[in-house]
């Protein structure tokens, strides 16, 4: 039988943790994402899974223990909110100058600075764009529902280990706060030391007898080395580019219009187009689930046979960019978003689309 | 007697530690990095722990710490190798871990990580440079440059009016209860060396019985920093770094 649960978001991600068999956990209290190590002090998996979970003082500190967990060839996470995840910055740079595999969970709210502690979709740029220093990308999975907070953990750590890059769960404050059914996936056991070893043998697990030991560093002071580095990651950049593009389509065959968002926001506009396809006009809805890479060859397919698209976020319009970038002028991109924490109904968004294309 | 029976292998009095590398090293003469580099690797190797051991590098004058001592190593963000060191220590709970960090890295920009690291008890070792200075950005004013003393940016000599006092952050972190051993020592002198090495010791045994965290400083030289020869920096290093941060252990559990 089915092991169906009822719960938030962030209680998801904390169970789907221990479940995939995650090493550790580093984390600092943050609203609206504290019940991800609330769940996971409470569940103490240190006496069954032999999983970590700590405290820290910071979230500097967090990020830099996840540093130290990851160089081990560890699978470990950590996750936060937004003005928690601008802290990590330095250390999420570091974790991509030295290729660690890591999961980031970033449960968004409203800024800039302290902000609200409302659901927010105005991390985008921070995330996709870089957000700390240096040419770098993180794989970036925006979940819709609480079962793809449970299902992306694993999903994560999948995409980190293959490509030993960071990967992020961007989810805004809706997805992390609210109640689902949810269906958490089956238990996993950790790997063993030896089995760590075999899968990351570049890992600092201790030198073996005989072998290389292992260095993990970002540095080289030296330019054409340091370029050489940048080049091994622009070309791994590609390949995920190439191979891991994620998106949800609804009604996009048979659309004149699609509609373009994600997370909750994309929810929303599932509503507004099915009330816009009962007056007869037809919508379909684009749910990029990989924000980075970004299903921009999906877009642009689109671009050729739709008269617009219009982007809806819980921003003043950040991915919205990207949408123009891939539509590249070949039909309008409006755009409707709202901020400090509002969010847009499903009425406002069909009304603002009509205003938008002249539509009666 | 000849060369050849000098150096024979039956008349070898001492030797580099294998541990070691061969790599050149970049730190100035006079320099007390190479010194404390050469007493870790030997404990490392007499202890017999070199596959069990994961070091921590600073940013600072031994970020490139890794390419001496053969074990393996992870180079840390600026100040967060006490975080850092956490988590390898919590993950691999048998291995040996320390951190080697500097007095800008450990007692300025990374004061909150030491200080949480060493409050947790984790069961690492600490190795802690105090230079009073920065050595490898040129010269400033670090958060130990002693009163009156003339950097690049305190270029008329520290005053506490305007720049604090010298942090004497070893005191501080001996009146932390995670701490098991935290011990200031120095290496300008043999004897001084014998007792360093004793120090680094007992701080990888207390790991090995998980005790708590112990912190070994180093009261050390910069003869670039302090525009010295290496000489004339041991003399105003006994003089004036020793009169403020005297030798010996503050605490031992």
């Amino acid at each position: 039988m089915e092991d169906i649960k009822l719960m938030k978001g962030n209680e998801a991600i904390a169970h789907a943790a221990i479940r995939c068999g995650a090493d550790g956990y580093f984390g600092y209290p943050i609203t609206p994402q504290s019940e991800v190590m609330e769940t996971l002090m409470d569940e103490a998996p240190w006496k069954t899974t032999g999983m970590v979970v700590l405290q820290a003082e910071s979230e500097v500190a967090a990020i830099n223990m996840v540093y130290g967990g990851a160089a081990c060839g560890k699978k470990v996470m950590t996750s936060s909110s937004s003005p928690g995840i601008s802290l990590k910055q330095e250390g999420i740079s570091y974790i991509a100058g030295a290729e660690l595999p890591c999961l980031i969970v970033n449960v968004m709210r409203g800024g800039p600075g302290l902000g609200t502690i409302q659901p927010s979709q105005a991390d985008y740029f921070q995330t996709v764009k870089g957000g700390g220093h240096g040419d770098y990308r993180l794989i970036t999975l925006s979940p819709a529902s609480v079962q793809e907070m449970a299902d992306f953990v694993e999903l994560g750590f999948e995409l980190a280990f293959k490509y030993n890059n960071p990967s992020m769960i961007l989810a805004d404050g809706i997805i992390g706060q609210m109640m689902e059914k949810v269906v958490l996936p089956d238990f996993k056991p950790r790997r063993t030391d030896d089995e760590t070893r075999k899968q990351c043998p570049w890992g600092t697990m201790g030198k073996v007898e005989g072998e290389q030991r292992h260095i993990i560093t970002s540095l080289a002071l030296e330019a054409d080395v340091m370029e050489a580095t940048n080049n091994r990651l622009q070309a791994k950049y590609k390949k995920i580019e190439e191979a891991e593009v994620r998106f949800e389509e609804i009604n996009c065959d048979d659309a004149d219009y699609i509609f373009v968002a994600f997370g909750s926001g994309a929810r929303i506009c599932a509503s507004a187009m099915e009330a816009a396809r009962a007056e007869g006009i037809k919508i379909g809805v684009l749910r990029p689930i990989t924000l980075w890479p970004f299903p921009t060859k999906e877009i642009a397919r689109l671009a050729k046979k739709v008269k617009g698209f219009m982007v809806v976020e819980f921003s003043a319009g950040q991915m919205v960019e990207d949408v123009r970038l891939a539509v590249n002028g070949a039909v309008p991109v409006e755009f409707h978003g709202r901020m400090g924490g509002n969010v847009p109904s499903s009425e406002e968004i069909i009304t603002k689309f009509k205003e938008k294309f002249s539509i009666k | 007697m000849t060369t050849q029976e000098i150096i024979s292998p039956e008349n070898l009095v001492y030797g580099k530690t294998k541990l070691l590398t061969d790599n050149v090293m970049h730190y100035c003469p006079g320099c007390s990095h190479g010194v404390v580099h050469k007493l870790i690797a030997e404990v490392i190797d007499e202890m017999g722990i070199q596959n069990t051991t994961v070091g921590v590098a600073p940013v600072g004058c031994a970020v490139f710490a890794y390419n001496y001592i053969d074990i393996d190593w992870q180079e840390a963000a600026h100040g967060r190798a006490p975080a850092v060191a956490t988590a390898i220590k919590r993950l691999l709970p048998e291995h040996f871990v320390f951190t080697y960090q500097g007095d800008g890295d450990l007692a300025a920009i990374g004061t909150a990580e030491t200080i949480h690291a060493c409050n947790r008890g984790e069961n690492i070792a600490i190795f802690f440079i105090n230079n009073a200075i920065y050595g490898m950005t040129g010269g400033q004013m670090a958060p130990t440059t002693l009163e009156g003393m003339k950097t690049a940016t305190c270029p008329a000599g520290r005053e506490h009016e305007l720049n604090g006092y010298p942090l004497k952050i070893g005191n501080l972190l001996a009146e932390l209860d995670g701490t098991c051993y935290v011990t200031r020592q120095s290496v300008e002198k043999l004897a001084a060396v014998v007792k360093a090495k004793r120090a680094i010791r007992k701080a990888f045994e207390n790991c090995r019985e998980k005790k708590g965290t112990s912190v070994v400083e180093i009261v050390s030289t910069c003869s670039s920093g302090w525009k010295l020869t290496p000489h004339k920096s041991n003399l105003w290093m006994q003089e004036n770094m020793l009169a403020k941060y005297p030798l010996g252990d503050l605490k031992n559990v």
